[in-house]
């Protein structure tokens, strides 16, 4: 850095951000807290749940016994993983060919694929449960996955497209020249530039995919049901159950949470959506 | 041994391993996160065992249940070999011909369908059919808190009270500085959630939902007089955030010791009365819902009950496992692993006679005999075309109720008068009730 | 550098993304227009009769259609406020330099890990509850009446929790553009005496449009379908005062089964999202060019 940093500032920059930053992520670990307690305990005035009670994990047990949380959490992990790598498979060709061979209508398409995400899901949800129940794919992870794909896809196609053109047309004029074929072009050439911008898709659909409650929700029963499904017997409390609610909500999110620990970086620098020059 | 022999012996016990496949199978549930329907899954295991069949449940909140079993039931989805549903939709249901019947219950002498009471079969069955089998009944009554009542110097009613000596109670008792409220009555929008006590509350003064000839009635000076009531009592003696309190929140509530009073369900008294799960338990009793001009209509009635699509292709096993969760043996498994006191109520005769249910819930018999107080064919002052007391037994009264629903939170919220929450309610039904082809 | 061969190869690569996308909107959206002429109700079955634009008539005369408009607009522009001006604030901080950088950002950005029915979940009971929640028992405790979040300010309440979960995604944005910025042209201005608000107004703020446009175009069309929040917390009320045109919808189809009035609500809210889109296409598209 050109700029010598003062340590005074640094400290004002680090107890400032550090304070909203705290204030931001504040309910999630308040919740984590509130899941290490008793019932009674979890409902008493803030200070007395953090100085004055003890820590139990019996809440996380009352949770696994109402409904298995690992049946839940691989469907989730199925669903999210497989509607990404799928939805990949289709849209890195199309985000390729709008990339480098556009025409007078890509950006046209383009925009048409996005609007297609703005169709309220409640519109639609009717026809789509009929589609399903002919098609035998209610209650299916197959069938959650490719809702989840399309729904994605639009996203993702633009997140790629946007990386790719960042990538200099030179290189593969260079690659072609070399008598590379546009399957080796695209899978030795091109996907290994884009690898930054290839993870940092991935990541935010499956954060997407992860999220998504209301296909999720309707479209399956007990076979498929994903961790959506898992948080929505505790949308209405039943005595007292803000421990429960807690456990099951950190539960349902850990995951997530963790993955985006891990990729936080990749996050930070990856999301550009064409805005960065 | 010919390579024939051995592919026909291969083929047998292929056909034998599917067979006994077959019998061995998996249900799925959908039910609701009452605490009653809890125990029944974590009983569940013991039928698995028995039976060599697996269940899945699907737990969902009330008002997503109803949602999604509607769904699928009316679109023949399938996805559900037994359904929890209530006296609402089951003769609706049935007559629709999406349940299976469940006549043949009568012939299993074992199982003894007319120790059920008579009251709840007739609200599950329609044309004669029997629809629905009932986990437990309810109707409506006040629950009191004994201390406080006693702190504040006021006699429990012994008689019927009427709703102006109630709110007189509530504001002696509303005391919010020390977190006590007065009375805790449903706020959340919702037919199943507010409009049930404000059904019982409008019967109470003598509104009803429609005349002899389908006409809207929410505009009458009734609906006004039981709307301002309502609006008045909860602002000046109810909790904060009352509109977003449903049955479940305000159980918590009560158990958690902070009304004086709720008039809700009778199922929840068990739950209320069961020292493991409340605070209150042993300082809470009952007296019946109040009354006004009338005492027609004041207790709703309500079952939950266990139905089987007819979709379902599973359906003996669902059978059989219906059969098993409304038995005898199910009620008395439940009082000796979880305590008498848990017993749901309001279902068998031959429970509600059992000494040790009498011994340890000794308001068992208070609840039977407010369930048989209840008459759904007569529940209001005038005369009106429909059966229900705090619902009307029609396809349309989802959507008007949901919407009055809303309407009547708003007023209770203060973001409209109550006169504007009626003549827009007044004229929704309207439309709804000239959609649907009932009125011109 | 386009050649014939590859524009057809170009052409045979979009086709299967544009087919699937085709077939994903046609189907459900034909089954939806095909519904909203029927009279369809899914508790009452019989003959779904054709009854023309009668549907689109009991749906347009619907007195909540006129507020669910209006919430739409406000819920959709009160998050977008919020979030963008916090991001851009957050980003601005996040640049500078401070220990624990990673952990901070972390904080940030961790409420868009979150699903939307859990934090709907949190904020309803374990903060804006007025008894149990905190802030209820923060206001008992120094001796105030607890404020009932849902009750009093119902729209404000979810504008609230849905800005929360998308903060962080503008942030994350205008983070990343933020870093791209050219430092030298910064010290520059500063030599040259800018002070900070110009060196924001003139180099900073140019230099985010882009990605402002990309944050308003995204987050747009995630909120014109907010759901699970209200559907958790308010349940659109009290009376209409959170029903946006999303949970208008679900209303008819969905808790009225009334498929016919659902589907006309869907027709209806598509195109206005189109309008929308159409809109907004026309602003990023300029900008993504430019």
């Amino acid at each position: 850095m050109a700029r010598s940093v003062s340590t005074r500032s640094k400290v004002l920059n680090t107890a400032v951000a550090g304070t909203l930053g705290f204030l931001m992520v504040f309910p999630i670990l308040w919740i984590l807290i509130l899941s290490l307690k008793t019932e009674e305990d979890a409902i008493r005035a803030p200070l007395e749940v953090l100085f004055n009670s003890g820590w139990t994990f019996d809440s996380y047990g009352a949770v696994q016994a109402r409904s298995d949380y690992f049946k839940h959490f691989f469907n989730s992990v199925i669903i999210s993983v497989g509607s990404t790598f799928l939805g990949l498979m289709i849209a890195i060709p199309a985000a390729w060919a709008m990339a480098f061979v556009p025409g007078k209508r890509t950006k046209d398409v383009l925009m048409w694929m996005l609007s297609t995400k703005m169709l309220p899901p409640v519109g639609v949800l009717v026809p789509i449960y009929l589609i399903f129940r002919d098609t035998g794919l209610l209650d299916s992870r197959l069938g959650l996955t490719l809702v989840l794909m399309l729904i994605n896809m639009p996203i993702i196609i633009w997140m790629l497209y946007t990386y790719f053109r960042e990538i200099p047309g030179e290189i593969l004029e260079a690659a072609r020249m070399d008598g590379a074929s546009l399957r080796s072009e695209i899978l030795y050439v091109l996907t290994p530039m884009a690898v930054p911008g290839i993870a940092s898709t991935v990541l935010l659909n499956i954060i997407l995919a992860w999220n998504e409650a209301f296909w999720t929700l309707n479209l399956t029963a007990a076979k498929a049901a994903p961790l959506t499904a898992f948080i929505a017997s505790y949308s209405s409390p039943e005595g007292l159950f803000y421990a429960k609610l807690s456990a099951a909500s950190i539960m349902a999110i850990a995951p997530i949470l963790i993955l985006g620990w891990f990729s936080q970086k990749q996050l930070v620098r990856g999301l550009t959506f064409g805005a960065v020059k | 041994m010919s390579l024939k022999k051995v592919l026909m012996m291969s083929m047998t016990g292929f056909g034998l391993t599917v067979a006994s496949f077959a019998s061995a199978e998996e249900i799925t549930i959908a039910t609701v996160n009452n605490n009653d329907m809890i125990v029944m899954q974590e009983l569940a295991p013991r039928w698995e065992k028995l039976t060599g069949n697996t269940i899945n449940w699907v737990v969902l909140e009330e008002n997503v249940l109803r949602q999604r079993t509607t769904q699928d039931i009316a679109t023949n989805g399938g996805s559900f070999d037994i359904m929890f549903i209530g006296a609402y939709e089951a003769p609706i249901w049935g007559k629709n011909g999406w349940l299976t019947s469940l006549n043949d219950f009568g012939d299993d002498a074992d199982y003894d369908l007319e120790d059920i009471f008579q009251l709840v079969r007739n609200g599950l069955s329609a044309d004669g059919n029997l629809y629905a089998v009932p986990l437990y009944s309810e109707t409506s009554f006040t629950f009191y808190r004994t201390d406080l009542f006693e702190k504040a110097g006021i006699a429990a009613p012994t008689e019927q009270p009427t709703y102006t000596e109630f709110m007189e109670m509530a504001a002696k008792l509303h005391d919010p500085e020390n977190g006590i409220y007065g009375t805790c009555q449903r706020g959340k929008a919702g037919w199943g959630e507010n409009m049930a006590f404000v059904g019982t509350l409008a019967n109470a003064f003598g509104a009803r939902w429609f005349d002899e000839n389908w006409q809207p009635q929410l505009g009458s000076a009734e609906w006004n007089n039981a709307i301002t009531y309502y609006v008045e009592l909860m602002t000046k003696y109810g909790p904060p955030g009352a509109t977003a309190n449903g049955h479940n929140e305000n159980r918590a509530l009560f158990k958690d010791g902070k009304c004086a009073t709720w008039i809700d369900a009778t199922s929840a008294a068990n739950d209320i009365r069961n020292p493991a799960n409340s605070k209150v338990a042993d300082v809470t009793d009952f007296f019946q819902a109040p009354k006004q001009e009338t005492d027609k209509g004041t207790g709703w009635f309500w079952s939950w009950a266990l139905a089987i699509p007819a979709s379902s292709t599973k359906a003996d096993t669902a059978k059989d496992f219906l059969k098993w969760a409304t038995s005898k043996e199910y009620f008395q498994m439940v009082g000796e692993t979880k305590g008498w006191v848990a017993v749901p109520s309001g279902t068998r005769a031959s429970i509600h006679e059992d000494p040790r249910l009498l011994e340890a819930a000794p308001f068992a018999e208070t609840i039977k005999n407010a369930i048989f107080s209840v008459d759904p064919a007569d529940p209001t002052r005038d005369p009106v075309p429909y059966t229900g007391v705090q619902f009307v037994a029609i396809p349309e009264f989802q959507g008007i109720g949901n919407y009055v629903g809303q309407q009547v939170s708003a007023a209770l919220a203060g973001q409209q008068t109550v006169e504007q929450a009626l003549a827009n309610s007044q004229q929704f039904a309207v439309r709804e009730m000239t959609k649907a082809g009932y009125i011109k | 550098m386009a050649t014939k061969a590859s524009k057809a190869a170009a052409r045979l690569m979009i086709s299967p993304a544009v087919l699937l996308l085709l077939g994903w909107m046609i189907a459900p959206l034909a089954l939806t227009l095909y519904f909203s002429f029927l009279r369809y109700n899914l508790i009452m079955p019989g003959d779904n009769l054709f009854v023309g634009w009668e549907n689109y008539y009991w749906f347009l005369t619907d007195p909540s259609f006129k507020a669910a408009m209006i919430n739409t607009l406000v819920l959709v522009g009160g998050v977008l406020c919020v979030t963008v001006l916090g991001g851009i604030g957050f980003a601005l901080l996040l640049e500078k330099p401070m220990f624990g950088q990673g952990i901070i950002r972390i904080m940030v950005i961790a409420p868009f890990f979150v699903m939307p029915t859990v934090s709907a979940l949190i904020w309803k009971n374990m903060f804006m509850n007025p008894v149990n929640g905190i802030f209820g028992q923060i206001a008992s405790g120094l001796g105030f009446a607890p404020i009932d979040f849902f009750g009093q300010f119902p729209l404000l309440s979810i504008i609230f929790i849905v800005s929360w979960q998308w903060l962080p995604f503008a942030t994350l944005i205008l983070l990343t553009a933020l870093q791209s910025l050219d430092q030298e042209q910064l010290e520059a201005a500063e030599m040259d005496g800018a002070s900070w608000l110009n060196r924001f107004r003139f180099i900073m703020l140019p230099h985010l449009a882009r990605a402002i446009t990309v944050v308003i175009l995204i987050q747009t069309i995630f909120l014109l379908s907010t759901f699970a929040e209200i559907l958790v917390t308010t349940n659109g009320g009290p009376g209409t005062a959170t029903t946006n045109l999303t949970y208008l919808v679900y209303v008819s189809s969905l808790l009225q089964f009334d498929v016919g009035m659902g589907s006309a609500g869907g027709v209806i809210a598509i195109i206005l999202a189109n309008i929308v889109a159409i809109f907004l296409m026309r602003m990023i598209g300029k900008n993504l060019d430019a």
